[in-house]
């Protein structure tokens, strides 16, 4: 609103300008744009930013108007038009003015009093500035104090002065290169050290042999920005089959429980996440972006209690019998598929994520890391930690695994087991929820959500070895990891090929899996 | 239990489960018209047909009210193929036998086109396909309402080359893998070459249907841009549309530095997407739902008082776009060609088709091609809009010819543009 207030009690701009950039073409509203940015002069802000924005409405042949909610200015004047007038018509933007608008805007930044505001502009002009930014970058650096700010200013006035007739300017621009991270730095230094034929498009040796040591510095920190980057999304690959592989390694590893239904409870999970958001949005859309915390205990409550259900109605009857349970639980999963379908409908459902799941912060210039992943990383983790405190530090825990290694005796103890049966079935059943809540935020939600991660889930748990948890959180992040490198360099159909095609043989060689369960088990 | 035994059941399972997925035709009056409408209702795909199976009943609905077809009532009979491509085959199948359809509307994937093909060969049936394909098939049987890749591929390509679209050097050709993408993939590299685009300057992905993980493309995507201007051509299908638009957006990959044109995706497939990150990204098509005029305005008033009456999931933000807009058209065309030969039987119905024409909400005259089975349609190119929408930054001036068969790949210069009498 500063920026407003500014307009609104500034001297005006050339009508002329103004006039070209609301009714001119694009050619026209390019060099207005230009013109304005090269005035050096704030009050062009407002109605640049207005344009990129998409507030800038004309009305008639002649008035230009900036309109933000139910207020107007006039472009021109920067007076107030009220009431706003009727019959206006936006004045439309496409990428190539919209490019030009940023690097504008940023130019004019550079000026800001706030450091925040400086940083962001000097990013921006980065990718985007060419010959025309050069006096605003140099005129910037010589008041700019902020080392980080100069830093980005200075690598962009290089790789600009790259282009310089002066040998001396060139050679230091080269120089200066070396610190840079970007790819497109890469591209710049690459092209010097072009030949066309025999001659070398850089003539003189030494700019060629300053290129190549920059080079090879901008080579090494994009090498580490994209391995970086590549176990970054292993590791959120192999996060997302972990959580949906969790409950499963309970009912299926601990347990013995053939769940095919385990899928159908990560989607139960995630339509629960849905009806949450969907209440948030009516009744607190204030509060949206807090849905998430209490979707995560209700996802949980919600596929726990089905699990439970499913495990006292049907599956406590067919402990022991491996191809019923098989088939039972298949047909309980196409129920529950056909459930969903019939109360939400067929088509996919969409889960917003809250504002700050959105967006990524940047290690590297090539290395995002988006915080939807970076926040289900943790939230996996945080899972892994409590359930293996659950199983070695409970009462509870210690049930569920005396009754998975001998049941007969842990029940001649006095462990009532069917009672552990059912609540170790309900938590990997509501594991399943909370990983279902987790996946809404980054894929798809569908009734048919679940049959897409049942496969990977049964891959990750029979991979790490039946009945150990540790062994599924290796396997899933292994999983993650080689499927990840594998995409990089043979694209992503290969890499899911390539991926079973490695299991079906590391099960031929090692039946029990990466850990297998040490200790006197008894056979159910 | 013995494995036999198993097996068996495990059949009988999946045959009742199966069964269960049928909906159930709904009964009318004896003296009706059938027609079959062939959609996924569910699966990968839905995102994207659904509407258009509701877009064909409410189309069905306005022909009825004006008194339906040669004084008979349109009854229309929907089935639901579940994004399973041999299962459109057999429901196609299914239609025409036993429901004795006089057409059918359906399919989006042309790997679905390609399974139904045979079997409205065999039958002598007729379909009408409303989305934008990968050209390169004529058959006596299809009507084509969607475009061929001069309609829609080529444009947005040479648009991207322009000035204005961005002047891009380098090119990324990233798809969903199967036919389309593939054979429109092959068209544009041979058609940028055409140009002077040398090999290292283009760049084909693609992923399985369904795929949700798009770190890795999107960094690669940053990667390939560092070497010059980059535009991304994406025949990306079905829903994996949200999370690669999801990735693009928390990587901070913006249209002004590297654009994404798509082929597939529409109003409908940005729902509930936060188009915020993604302003700028296009989409080339021969309808926009922001179209100004007042056949469209009229196709959008219809369209949202219908899905508020029927309570469509998505009623409270009625969204229209290409391919509901050639679906309209298609319907309404067939109905004129029904009335022009009089009679349902197929060959009459597709001389009768020859040359129909018809103002769809584009505002713009479609006309059927006398030969070639293609609409004459109009190109836009619009960008994304904070709100969802798109914006029109470039269109042709009126309808343009389909070349079914197209000049880009070798071999097509002996093929006629008709199809073959049988």
């Amino acid at each position: 609103m500063a920026a407003w207030g500014i307009a609104a009690c500034a001297f005006a701009l050339p009508p002329e300008a103004v006039s070209h950039i609301a009714f001119g073409d694009n050619d026209a509203k390019l060099s207005a744009i230009d013109e304005l940015v090269g005035r050096g002069d704030l009050s062009a802000l407002p109605l640049l930013q207005g344009l990129l924005d998409g507030e800038v409405q004309t009305i008639g042949a002649d008035r230009v108007l900036l309109v933000k909610g139910d207020t107007a200015v006039d472009a021109v004047s920067g007076q107030a038009v009220t009431p706003v007038p009727e019959g206006r018509d936006d004045v439309v933007v496409n990428n190539r003015l919209r490019r030009a608008l940023a690097t504008g805007i940023a130019a004019l930044r550079l000026a800001a009093p706030e450091r925040e505001v400086r940083l962001a502009a000097a990013k921006e002009l980065r990718n985007s500035a060419d010959d025309a930014a050069l006096p605003a970058i140099a005129g910037a650096l010589t008041k700019e104090s902020d080392p980080e700010v100069r830093g980005l200013l200075a690598l962009t006035q290089a790789s600009i002065e790259l282009a310089s007739p002066d040998r001396a300017t060139r050679i230091g621009a080269v120089r200066a290169l070396a610190a840079s991270d970007t790819g497109a730095t890469k591209t710049l230094l690459t092209a010097l050290l072009e030949r066309r034929g025999n001659v070398y498009v850089e003539p003189d040796a030494e700019i060629r042999a300053a290129a190549e040591r920059s080079l090879r510095a901008v080579d090494q920190r994009l090498l580490t920005g994209e391995i970086l980057a590549r176990i970054f999304s292993g590791i959120s690959l192999g996060t997302i089959l972990l959580l949906a592989a969790l409950g499963l390694a309970i009912t299926y590893g601990l347990m013995g429980v053939i769940n095919l239904a385990h899928g159908e409870l990560i989607m139960i999970g995630a339509y629960a996440t849905y009806v949450v958001q969907n209440v948030f949005r009516l009744h607190a859309p204030a509060a949206f972006d807090l849905y998430p915390i209490v979707a995560l205990p209700f996802a949980f409550a919600v596929s726990a209690g089905v699990g439970i259900l499913l495990e006292r109605t049907v599956i406590c009857h067919l402990y022991g019998r491996p191809l019923e349970t098989l088939l039972a639980t298949w047909g309980l999963s196409l129920l529950l598929i056909q459930g969903v379908r019939t109360i939400f409908g067929a088509q996919n459902v969409q889960v917003e994520n809250p504002n700050w799941m959105s967006g990524g912060f940047e290690i590297m210039t090539n290395v995002v890391l988006p915080w939807s992943r970076v926040v289900i990383i943790g939230f996996t983790a945080c899972i892994v930690v409590a359930l293996w405190l659950l199983l070695t530090r409970t009462r509870l825990g210690l049930f569920m695994r005396a009754v998975t290694q001998n049941r007969p005796m842990a029940g001649a103890l006095g462990v009532r087991t069917p009672r552990v049966d059912m609540l170790a079935f309900g938590l990997g059943s509501g594991i399943a929820g909370l990983a279902g809540c987790a996946l809404s935020q980054i894929g798809n939600v569908g009734p048919d959500l679940g049959q897409s991660y049942i496969v990977d889930s049964f891959m990750v748990v029979v991979l790490g070895g039946v009945g150990q948890l540790v062994g599924t959180v290796y396997a899933a992040l292994g999983l993650g990891l080689v499927n990840k490198f594998i995409e990089a360099w043979q694209g992503a159909v290969l890499a899911k090929i390539a991926v079973l095609v490695f299991i079906i043989i590391f099960i031929q060689k090692r039946p029990q899996g990466l850990f297998a369960l040490k200790g006197r088990t008894v056979e159910a | 239990m013995q494995r036999r035994t198993f097996v068996k059941r495990l059949a009988l399972a999946a045959t009742l489960a199966a069964g269960g997925f049928a909906i159930a035709p709904t009964t009318y009056a004896a003296d009706t018209i059938k027609v079959g409408i062939l959609h996924s209702l569910s699966g990968t795909m839905a995102i994207s047909e659904t509407v258009l199976k509701d877009v064909a009943l409410m189309a069905i609905e306005e022909i009825n009210a004006t008194g339906g077809v040669l004084g008979k009532k349109i009854e229309p009979i929907v089935v639901d193929p579940a994004s399973n491509w041999p299962l459109f085959a057999e429901k196609a199948r299914q239609l025409i036998t036993q429901d004795k359809v006089a057409a059918v509307f359906g399919c989006w994937t042309s790997v679905s086109r390609k399974s139904v093909l045979p079997v409205f060969e065999e039958t002598n049936g007729l379909l009408f396909y409303p989305v934008q394909y990968e050209g390169e098939e004529l058959s006596k049987n299809v009507f084509y309402t969607g475009a061929a890749p001069n309609q829609q591929a080529i444009p947005a390509v040479e648009y991207l080359m322009s000035k204005d679209g961005g002047g891009a050097k380098r090119w990324v050709l990233l798809g969903t893998d199967y036919v389309y993408p593939r054979t429109t993939n092959k068209i544009l590299r041979a058609f940028l070459k055409s140009k002077g685009v040398a090999e290292k300057d283009i760049d084909e992905k693609y992923t399985p249907f369904g795929h949700s993980d798009y770190q890795t493309i999107v960094a690669d995507i940053k990667k390939f841009s560092a070497g010059g201007k980059t535009a991304v051509v994406s025949t990306i299908n079905g829903d994996s549309n949200v999370p690669f638009y999801k990735e693009l957006g928390n990587q901070g990959l913006k249209a002004t530095d590297v654009p994404v044109v798509a082929f597939s995706v529409g109003e409908e497939e940005l729902r509930g997407v936060d188009t915020k990150p993604l302003v700028g990204h296009l989409a080339a098509w021969n309808y926009f739902m922001s179209l100004k005029n007042p056949a469209n305005d009229a196709f959008k008033k219809k369209w949202a008082d219908y899905a508020k009456a029927k309570k469509l999931p998505g009623a409270d933000k009625p969204l229209t776009n290409d391919p509901m807009e050639a679906t309209y058209i298609g319907i309404h065309m067939w109905k004129q060609a029904v009335e022009k030969a009089k009679t349902t039987d197929t060959d009459k119905v597709i001389a009768a088709m020859a040359g129909q024409k018809f103002t769809g909400p584009s505002g713009f005259e479609a006309k059927m091609d006398e030969k070639n089975h293609h609409l004459w349609k109009p190109v836009v190119i619009g960008e994304v809009q904070g709100n969802g929408q798109f914006n029109v930054v470039w269109k042709t001036k009126g309808p343009v010819r389909a070349q079914p068969w197209s000049q880009y790949i070798a071999g097509n210069e002996t093929k006629k543009d008709e199809p073959e009498k049988k």
